[in-house]
């Protein structure tokens, strides 16, 4: 026995500790997380050098700051004077998406949708890595005691980085999209296809299960989607590179992410998101570039003939009003959309100046089902409306839920449900309702 | 001089005795700490670093240098379990440390036979011992754990490519620890 021991000793001490080991891994696998010494060791593991960690990366962030805020300031003027122009260009920029925005909370607040919101952020430091390919995990020095908790989402302005995995007291782990564990609801920016995007081994991202029949195209946009319920939707996740039939009737699109996910510095973690409702009251008066600019092209469109032989559009709602398929002097209002309107696209009847008729104040009423003149003239060539017959008083293809006297009105899309709050509240004697409370433009 | 020689049992070499190194307590301790923390926290600046393993490299070392399978199989263990606690949570605590020490074990049987001193051989050691490592590794995430890894063999070869360039530097750099 001895003479066996002493032969094999090596081995068997080789064997004594690859046994420990696996059956240490065991009872991991058994006992996840919860079961207090895996946690535990980790804990202390972690929290014994992260602060060493910490102090070395705030004293190098310190000593880089004294360097460009106090003695490297050559150049500043230059840097200066081009982000002043970067400044004047962003400012247009930002008008124009700005309007763009207003539009689409009113087409938001006309749908009944919710926006998600992210009302707090912790701002955070990366202190390190895992270290290894097989895991790339990030530690930042928030933890616990700042508030963070696990799978909250992780952000740069560039794009999203990644989950909370695990918390502890000064630090967190952070498990970034590119990880091989790591999955996020995503959706193309354009085509609206959702997806999930992966990381792999090799630190690169793929967007999956989409359907190998769709397009995609490179370079189209990736969003979040909000379905994992942890990032908010609408948030940038990266830009497709390439897209290619892959397994199982799935495409192969290979994502790069838009947060630089190897050279982080500073992250944000999300700790608050908000769910509300976009409100319309406060986006302003319509102007005639909105009205302009919702304009698409126009395709007739049949209409229905009630009892009293009045032309009805499908969507119409208000009561009392029928189309009477001429210029008859009303304007019907972009904004202004009944029950069964399309998303996006109003009523957009163009306001020109019709002598001899109301002039309809535009409004912005959501779920308003009509803006009318109140008549409900079977003809467009009555004598109240002859003057102004001939005018561009056109409704567009998909402008559901609008009656006017202008032009033939269009067929209600079906996939949309009517806002709750539509049309009963426009009485047809009212010129103009705006049940959102928004006031009347001139 | 602390050096002893020990007699080949298996000459592969043209020499007939080896020499085998010895370390002070804090080379022991501390060269492993530093080379799992920078290879944690040096990641974060310089991002090609997960790509080159600097514990497995000091496993290598202590492991060939030492020339005892029982010692070198604890500190490729203690190196594992080390590098480990610092991983993701889908990361066992024992992956890397079943790994290294089958790399510590095997180098330190190695390093008994044949000559390690030279960058030729400690070139094919690490580059041979690196697929290996990431072999074992791969093992267990997928056999026992039935963790969905992918393998790619472009991917080690040039992670063992890299690991086994650097490693004559290291190696040539950490020689200055052996105590003589």
């Amino acid at each position: 026995m001895d003479t066996f021991l002493g032969r094999y000793r090596n081995l068997l001490v080789l064997a004594a500790i690859l046994f420990a080991q696996i059956i240490g891994l065991a009872l991991q696998v058994r006992r996840p997380t919860d079961s207090g010494e895996t946690r535990l060791i980790r804990l202390w593991a972690v929290s014994a050098v992260t602060p060493i960690e910490s102090a070395v990366i705030h004293t190098q962030e310190w000593v880089k700051n004294l360097w460009t805020t106090y003695i490297y300031l050559h150049g500043v003027r230059r840097e200066n004077r081009e982000l002043r122009a970067e400044i004047a260009q962003m400012k247009i920029e930002e008008t124009r998406l700005a309007e763009d925005a207003r539009m689409a909370r009113r087409i938001q607040s006309l749908l009944a949708f919710k926006e998600q919101y992210i009302d707090s952020t912790i701002a955070a430091q990366v202190i390190g890595t895992s270290g290894s390919e097989q895991s790339r995990v990030l530690y930042i020095d928030k933890g616990s005691n700042d508030g963070i908790t696990t799978d909250m989402a992780v952000i740069t302005p560039g794009g999203i980085v990644g989950k909370i995995a695990q918390v502890f007291p000064d630090s967190s782990q952070v498990l970034p999209i590119n990880d091989q564990f790591s999955g996020v609801g995503a959706a193309l920016k354009d085509s609206r296809l959702q997806g999930i995007l992966k990381g792999s081994p090799s630190g690169a991202t793929t967007l999956q299960y989409i359907m190998s029949d769709e397009k995609v195209v490179p370079g189209e946009e990736v969003v979040t989607s909000g379905g994992d319920r942890i990032f908010p939707k609408g948030l940038p996740v990266g830009k497709v590179v390439s897209s290619e039939p892959g397994k199982d009737l799935f495409l192969n699109i290979r994502v790069v992410p838009s947060a630089q996910l190897d050279q982080l510095e500073e992250v944000l973690v999300v700790t608050k998101i908000t769910e509300k409702m976009p409100d319309a009251k406060d986006l302003g008066p319509l102007r005639a570039s909105d009205i302009l600019a919702e304009r698409l092209p126009s395709v007739p469109t049949k209409t229905e003939v009630d009892a009293a032989g009045n032309a009805k559009p499908e969507g119409a709602a208000a009561s009392g009003t029928a189309p009477t398929g001429t210029g008859a002097g009303t304007a019907a209002h972009p904004a202004t959309a009944g029950p069964g309107s399309k998303p996006g696209v109003g009523a957009t009847t163009i306001p020109n100046k019709p002598a001899g008729a109301a002039a309809t104040p535009h409004t912005i009423s959501p779920g308003a089902a009509a803006e009318t003149n109140g008549t409900a003239k079977p003809k467009a060539t009555s004598p109240a409306n002859g003057r102004a017959a001939g005018t561009a008083a056109t409704a567009q293809p998909g402008e559901a839920g609008v009656q006017s006297n202008g032009a033939a009105s269009t067929p209600a899309p079906k996939r949309v449900k009517p806002a709750p709050e539509a049309a009963p509240s426009a009485p047809p004697e009212q010129p103009s309702t705006s049940p959102a409370g928004a006031p009347p433009q001139p | 001089m602390s050096t002893r020689v020990m007699p080949f049992r298996g000459s592969l070499t043209s020499r007939e005795q080896v020499s085998v190194y010895e370390f002070s307590w804090a080379a022991i301790i501390f060269i492993p700490l530093v080379a799992v923390l920078i290879q944690i926290f040096i990641s974060v600046k310089v991002r090609f670093l997960p790509i080159v393993d600097l514990p497995f490299m000091v496993t290598i070392f202590f492991a060939t240098a030492r020339r005892n399978p029982i010692t070198g199989c604890l500190t490729g263990c203690v190196i594992g379990l080390m590098q480990d606690l610092f991983a993701g949570p889908s990361h066992y605590l024992g992956m890397y440390g079943i790994a290294l020490t089958i790399i510590g074990y095997l180098a330190s049987s190695l390093g008994v036979k044949i000559d390690v001193d030279n960058p030729g051989s400690r070139f094919l050691i690490t580059f041979g011992f690196f697929g290996l490592h990431q072999g074992v590794y791969y093992g267990v995430a997928h056999y026992l754990l039935r963790q969905g890894l992918q393998w790619s063999w472009s991917h080690m070869a040039i992670s063992a490519l890299a690991n086994a360039t650097i490693g004559i530097f290291v190696y040539k750099f950490l020689d200055r620890f052996k105590q003589k």
